[in-house]
């Protein structure tokens, strides 16, 4: 449930003592983070210079984390958000969020009735507002139902 | 040409650890031995065109081949060094030759012996913590103080409730912290050495509670059945906070440090 890239062993691993619970199979995270000791630590002839210790955990990162779920965590992080994920709240937040739209489009009619009747009166000299993306990534979320446990 | 990548240290007694049947390494290449001062290195031939320092560092940082032969360093020191037979050695350690790896194992065999007696039927174990949000105590009424008379300023109760959450939440966080320190105590009372890795970022887990212990130990195969079921006591002791999970056995990677570590280059 929490190894995003199970690896089985090669069977040589010996029975987990004493209990029901099976071991988790080696994870990359888990295996990286021991093989590689802290960042890189090379002995031998041959002399690796990783300084870069930061590119190579972001890389790795990278090679963990599936590309949907890096997604998923980067762009839905208020869905995972324990505040804001119970039921009521969300549905108190929805319908916040309705009226809130509601009113925004009130005042973005009446301003660009305003800027039509300004360039009427004016001949063009008010320039006609820009569109209001009305598809925001945070409007979305926020009506789309979180997953449940 | 070759170099000579080296996978894991065993002394060589009646038992060596032979990589006889092992899986494939780095290189895909069949690891062998070799001997020396009473010691046997468990080695690989990799090629030298892909394993020099800048072929080996471009090799780096390419995900897929990081993987790839990461996996197949470990599952040959898996072979031979788990259930504490052997040191394993840290991925990435080549020299030029085998005579390399002889000199190594005579001019260092007392440090290495030392360090394999620590680890001798010693296994790794690992235990991480994870802060369980599905019980964040007493969360349930964390918004019924949110039901005031605000009803016609919608924006204020909900920073309101988002305060209050913020406050439980960060309290919860503390005192699970605190638990995990209690973890690593009474995990490292059964172990004979502990340590712990920083713990693992979100991206890296898949798990979207923090983790808030990583810890590593170090156990003796008498110990071993207790410390098992020391975990599963702490896990329904702290269980309302922490999640716990445990993997291994691990071959002794956070224990083992090669004693000659950096000395071929300096």
């Amino acid at each position: 449930m929490s190894t995003p890239a199970p690896w089985r062993g090669t069977g040589a691993v010996p029975a987990y003592p004493g209990t029901s619970a099976a071991p988790q199979p080696a994870n990359l995270a888990d295996l990286l983070e021991r093989v590689l000791d802290k960042g890189i630590v090379i002995a031998g002839d041959i002399r690796i210079n990783l300084l870069d210790i930061e590119l190579l955990t972001i890389r790795i990162r990278l090679l963990i984390a599936s590309v949907d779920r890096a997604r998923e965590m980067g762009i839905d992080w208020w869905e995972h958000d324990p505040t804001l994920s119970s039921g009521d709240r969300r549905r108190d937040l929805a319908a916040e969020n309705r009226r809130l739209r509601e009113r925004l489009g009130e005042l973005e009619a009446a301003r660009s009735q305003d800027a039509r009747e300004a360039r009427e009166a004016g001949a063009g000299a008010a320039p006609e507002p820009e569109p209001v993306d009305d598809d925001r990534p945070a409007r979305k979320g926020t009506r789309r139902r979180r997953e449940e446990p | 040409m070759t170099y000579t990548w080296l996978y894991a240290v065993a002394p060589a007694g009646p038992e060596p650890s032979p990589p006889k049947g092992a899986p494939g390494g780095v290189a895909d290449e069949h690891p062998r031995t070799v001997a020396a001062a009473d010691l046997l290195a468990v080695v690989g031939s990799v090629p030298d065109a892909d394993f020099d320092s800048d072929a080996l560092q471009r090799h780096l940082g390419d995900p897929q081949w990081l993987e790839r032969a990461v996996r197949a360093h470990h599952r040959v020191v898996s072979a031979t060094a788990t259930g504490g037979r052997a040191l394993p050695v840290r991925f990435g350690t080549v020299y030029r030759d085998d005579d390399r790896v002889r000199a190594l194992l005579a001019a260092h065999a007392d440090d290495i012996r030392a360090a394999l007696s620590d680890i001798a039927d010693r296994t790794e174990w690992g235990v991480k913590a994870y802060l369980d949000r599905a019980h964040p105590d007493g969360a349930d009424d964390a918004g019924s103080g949110a039901d005031r008379p605000a009803g016609d300023r919608p924006g204020t109760a909900y920073l309101l409730r988002r305060r209050t959450a913020r406050d439980r939440a960060e309290h919860a966080l503390t005192d699970a912290a605190g638990q995990a320190r209690q973890v690593h105590l009474a995990l490292s009372g059964l172990a004979d050495r502990s340590t712990e890795h920083p713990p693992q970022p979100t991206e890296a887990t898949g798990v979207r509670d923090p983790m808030l212990l990583n810890g590593a130990y170090l156990v003796h195969r008498s110990r071993a059945a207790e410390f098992a079921r020391t975990v599963e006591a702490l896990r329904a002791r702290h269980g309302p906070a922490l999640r716990l999970e445990l993997t291994g056995p691990w071959p002794p990677y956070s224990f083992a440090a090669l004693p000659t570590a950096g000395d071929g280059a300096r």
